[in-house]
């Protein structure tokens, strides 16, 4: 199935496969397009490509009568009982074959004969209005059992309800599904209840499926790997050089949060060309660059939104300016606002200047006072500097390019175990380096770039240092 | 001679005063119910009204037929009302403002098309004589009932009848109330609502052609005063129930006929202050029956005034 609202495609190609009493969960993140799809499954949007079969026949639904007559009932994101109208007329309500006049007496006789079936007690006369979220959810469910539905689709059931009322009301469609009496598919963002109740699941991102599979062969960290976008990725990107050359030949890679991706190589094979365009330094030819799923441009105001932050080569020439004082290289990200921007434009030089004390100290910058000029420092503080500024705002993005050259042993120890930590705090790294050894001990995969492309990748735990140095030399 | 019955004649009078009056009042609150029910509101209502209002008199006028007036005004009626959903059914559009525009637009037309039909005097609606048992010509008077009014109070009782026991009814309860509902049943919202407010407009023609062929009986551009606009209000004072809107209307019909039985029995100062008592009642009920704590109770969901 296929569905474009617009310019946005909101469904790309997803198919969905449902054998007889499977339980089947959806899941995705927010605007993933869960409800889209079964919209679609249910006639309520009309999909733009895409085929329905039932029983291996294709059907056309027109409208959600037509998947009604197919046995596929729904219960919505939101409510869509009628509030002024009694229980028993609710239930009434969806049947399609509803008669001209209702002969009440017949139909309460046949509701409470099939409420007796069931193992919720609900009373019929009451308005829906009146009723809590979770009786509202019961008799929604109620409604589609009672309209004798084959398939049942619940797009986030149990969002309103207590984790009780939830396995009450799931633990009964599971047994029904067993039974061979339903099929079910269950949107959620719960993963307890897909764990708990659900046979296959299927993982939605951006409109697409992304994977799925049966639930016991995934684990929790798989669908959340599935569901939740790199964040950082790059997308075929290309990048010329100084002399024009191409340096970065349609390179992707994607990093997740929590993650060090190290990058292995000699340099000159495009690092640079590639941290300076995800700096913002230097504009692709090609390609783009997204964090947490969504396009980026290395602007200062989005650097500043999605915390992205950079540690580039030689940070000397690369990211400060000798002759201001350290207090003020360290202000660089963050002089234009508050505290150290005041009101009609101007610094506060007092704010600067605490602030600079205030990350000497906690970086242990040697350093003969915040308004020393950076020219002062040894090539060892600089970096501490460089590092200081761009860690001190929790990354989500973190790029780091040789950090540890030029460094004596505690301080190369002392800046990665900075670099660690903010992984441990969830940001995803991106880690280039020619110390091989450095991204055997620092990374969680590492990749290989020769010639301005990605030659090899490979997770730590099965690194082999030969063939990496292989790889970096040549093609495999 | 007529013997005299004091105060009892003007009780008498504003009872039989509220039986006549009150059956525009009843046809308009019933329609604008099935309507609102649907989930639109139709301010048109008061410009239909007008509108049967002269299309059945000129009708009856024409072909000597009162009934057949009735049925004409019923007609264009439903017309204003497909106008009305129509115009509504295209994207962001309002349906107050276009209720506004239809009532102008209907008032302005009666008057425009009605204006032969001022002078002439058309046949008018036999009535039953229900008050023959009694010697006294006020109560003879007073129920002298028409067939329209019977036939709204049987109207009423298979409205609400219908909204509770048929497909048709909750269908259109569904409508008003949870449009996504709707949608999911797969039920045509923009059909539900053209159809409701078709039936809507009907009833509110046929009520106007009772006033110009039965009360007070004559055509002229004065003759509706607003009464489409109150019933109207008086739906919402009857929280949308059809029999509600009964009651309310025979107590509208009674506050509109009080001024002229004042007058009846002599007592002719404060005349146009009594006039007004229909005016007032409206507003009074109003302003009693809203609250700025909750919303109106019963009100539709669906609609414009309740969102
Ligand atoms: N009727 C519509 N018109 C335009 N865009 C729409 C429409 N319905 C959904 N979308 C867009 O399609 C995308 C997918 O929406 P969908 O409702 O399927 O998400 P979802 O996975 O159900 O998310 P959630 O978990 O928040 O319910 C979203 O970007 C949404 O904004
Ligand atoms: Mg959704």
């Amino acid at each position: 199935m296929t569905k474009r609202f617009g310019a946005l495609t909101a469904l790309d190609d997803v198919s969905l496969r449902l054998a007889p009493g499977a339980f089947h969960a959806i899941l995705g993140e927010n605007g993933a397009g869960k409800s889209t799809l079964v919209k679609c499954m249910m006639g309520y949007h009309r999909a733009d490509a895409g085929r329905l079969l039932v029983d291996g026949q294709e059907h056309q639904v027109a409208g959600p009568r037509g998947a009604h007559h197919l046995g596929f009932g729904m219960v919505y994101q939101h409510f869509t009982l009628v509030p002024s109208m009694t229980v028993a007329e609710n239930l009434i309500l969806g049947r399609d074959d509803l008669p001209a006049v209702v002969a009440w007496a017949a139909e309460r006789e046949r509701m409470e004969a099939f409420l007796r079936r069931m193992p919720f007690r609900v009373d019929l006369d009451r308005a829906a209005g009146a009723l809590a979220a979770g009786e509202k959810q019961k008799i929604e469910i109620l409604k589609q059992l009672f309209l004798g539905r084959r398939v049942l689709i619940l797009d986030e059931p149990t969002s309103v309800l207590t984790p009780d009322e939830a396995d009450q009301i799931l633990g009964v469609l599971r047994t029904m599904a067993r039974e061979g009496q339903v099929t079910v598919v269950l949107i959620t963002h719960k993963f307890r209840e897909v764990e708990a109740f659900a046979h296959e699941v299927t993982v939605l991102r951006a409109g697409r499926r992304i994977g799925g599979g049966h639930v016991k062969d995934l684990t929790r960290g798989d669908l959340v790997a599935m569901m939740i976008p790199p964040m950082l990725a790059v997308e075929a990107l290309t990048v010329l050089d100084d002399k024009a050359l191409t340096a970065v030949r349609e390179l992707s890679l994607a990093v997740g949060a929590g993650e060090i991706l190290g990058v292995a190589g000699v340099s000159g094979n495009g690092q640079r060309e590639l941290v300076e365009t995800l700096a913002g330094q230097r504009s692709p030819e090609a390609g783009l660059i997204r964090v947490a799923g969504e396009r980026y441009r290395p602007t200062r105001r989005q650097m500043r939104r999605r915390r992205v932050f950079v540690l580039p080569e030689e940070p000397l020439s690369n990211a400060c300016v000798r002759t201001m004082t350290i207090a003020e290289n360290l202000a660089f990200r963050n002089f234009d606002e508050p505290p150290i921007a005041v009101t009609g434009g101007f610094l506060s030089r007092r704010a600067l200047h605490d602030r600079g004390r205030e990350l000497i100290d906690r970086f242990k910058i040697r350093a003969a006072g915040p308004d020393a000029s950076l020219d002062t420092l040894s090539g060892g503080n600089v970096q501490r500097t460089v590092l200081a500024r761009e860690l001190s705002q929790s990354p989500k993005v973190l790029v780091a390019q040789n950090p540890c050259a030029g460094l004596d042993v505690a301080a190369t120890a002392e800046i990665r175990g900075r670099i660690m930590a903010a992984r441990n705090a969830g940001a995803a790294v991106l880690f280039l380096s020619e110390d091989l050894d450095e991204l055997m001990e620092l990374a969680d995969r590492i990749v290989v770039m020769f010639e301005g492309r990605l030659v090899y990748e490979t997770a730590r735990a099965a690194a082999d240092p030969h063939v990496i140095g292989h790889s970096m030399a040549s093609h495999l | 001679m007529t013997p005299d019955l004091g105060a009892w004649g003007v009780l008498i009078a504003v009872v039989g005063g509220a039986i006549r009056v009150s059956t525009p009042y009843l046809y308009v609150s019933l329609g604008e119910t099935l309507t609102e029910k649907s989930g639109r509101v139709n301010l048109g209502l008061e410009g239909t009204l007008v509108m049967g209002a002269m299309s059945g008199y000129a009708i009856s006028y024409l072909t000597g037929s009162p009934w057949l007036g009735v049925l004409v005004a019923g007609g264009i009626g439903a017309g204003f009302g497909l106008l009305h959903a129509a115009i509504c059914n295209l994207p962001r559009v309002n349906d107050i403002a276009v209720g506004i525009a239809l009532f102008l637009f209907g008032t302005g037309l009666a008057f425009f098309l009605g204006k032969p039909y001022i002078q002439p005097s058309a046949p008018r609606l036999p009535h039953l004589g229900l008050g023959a048992w009694s010697a006294y010509p006020q109560i003879r008077a007073a129920f002298e009932i028409n067939a329209l009014f019977v036939a709204g109070i049987v109207l009423a009782l298979t409205l609400r009848w219908v909204f509770a026991n048929t497909r048709w009814g909750l269908v259109v309860r569904t409508a008003g109330d949870n449009a996504d509902a709707a949608r999911a049943l797969g039920y045509s919202l923009r059909g539900v609502r053209t159809l409701a407010t078709m039936a809507g407009g009907f009833l509110a023609g046929v009520g106007g052609s009772f006033l110009s062929l039965y009360y007070p009986g004559t055509w002229n551009e004065g003759l509706s005063s607003g009464q489409g606009l109150m019933a109207i209000a008086l739906v919402i004072f009857a929280r949308w129930n059809p029999i509600h809107c009964f009651w309310v209307s025979l107590l509208f019909g009674a506050a509109t006929a009080l001024g002229p039985a004042l007058q009846s029995i002599g007592y002719t100062s404060n005349y146009y202050l009594f006039n007004a008592a229909p005016y007032a009642l409206t507003l009074v009920l109003l302003v009693w029956s809203s609250s700025p704590r909750h919303a109106l109770f019963g009100a539709p969901s669906e609609l414009t005034i309740s969102k």
